[in-house]
């Protein structure tokens, strides 16, 4: 066997990195990129995801959706950390620009296996500087 | 497509699951079963149980681990394993689960 199939065999575990920047409705992009995440889950990889530009208003609380006759998805971030997805970028110029606070996102947190299940927030406010660090540091990048 | 309870016509897609989430109630969900192959006992509603009210709060499906996960957490490792599952639902826990307890298929379900 090649070293390269044995490391196949073992599961290579890979960064990827979904990222979003547009506005929860009005496309179709945020549903898919979160129903991606979620298929994508099954694959046991590192996952993690930004929320940039419009992207961070996925994120906010007290989505209502009944005017646009359109379902409001926002409840299913909160099934993520049971997919073990507990990395959200979330870039702070980006809230600042349309006037949001971390108080305005809804609160997620996955539960640590490692650490008598305890609730951690999955949410983390990182600068743009902070931000194209993590984005460096992916093998995958996927942007909706 | 439809279902027939008492009279009252009820639409499902070409796999069987409902157009319409409302129209879910118990009694249905028997006739669901039962175009599985299933006998409902105590059991299958705790599953169906916990997968509409996982749905209720998160609008989604949870995939077959996360539900092994959850069940793991919430009721012991004995229920909590794919094999409780399968000899519950032995054509696939999330697809047949989800279908009697009038949920969309699994999202994350391959």
């Amino acid at each position: 066997m090649s070293e390269d199939m044995q490391e196949e065999a073992e599961g290579t575990v890979k960064k990827f990195m979904y990222v979003n920047r547009k506005a929860p409705y009005g496309t179709i992009y945020a549903l898919e990129a979160l129903e991606v995440v979620l298929i994508g889950a099954a694959f046991d990889q590192d996952v993690s995801l930004a929320f940039i530009d419009d992207g961070v208003f996925q994120l906010s609380n007290g989505q209502n959706t009944t005017d646009i006759g359109i379902k409001n998805f926002s409840p299913a971030f909160g099934a993520l950390g049971d997919y073990d997805v507990s990395k959200l970028y979330v870039e702070k110029e980006s809230m600042d620009e349309r006037g949001l606070a971390l108080d305005d996102l809804m609160e997620l947190t996955w539960e640590d296996e490692d650490d008598d299940w305890e609730e951690k927030p999955s949410i983390h406010l990182v600068s743009r500087e902070e931000m194209k660090t993590i984005l460096g540091n992916q093998d995958v990048i996927l942007s909706f | 497509m439809a279902y027939d309870l008492n009279g009252t016509t009820i639409e499902h897609d070409e796999e069987g699951y409902l157009t319409d989430l409302s129209q879910w109630n118990e009694e249905l969900a028997i006739i669901l079963a039962k175009d599985e192959n299933i006998e409902m006992n105590e059991e299958h509603w705790e599953v169906i149980n916990f997968l509409r009210n996982y749905y209720d709060e998160y609008q989604i499906a949870p995939a077959i681990r996360v539900l092994v996960k959850a069940l793991k957490k919430t009721m012991g490792k004995e229920k909590g394993s794919n094999k409780y599952l399968y000899t519950l639902f032995p054509y696939g826990p999330a697809k047949q689960a989800c279908k009697i307890a009038g949920l969309p298929k699994p999202t994350g379900c391959i």
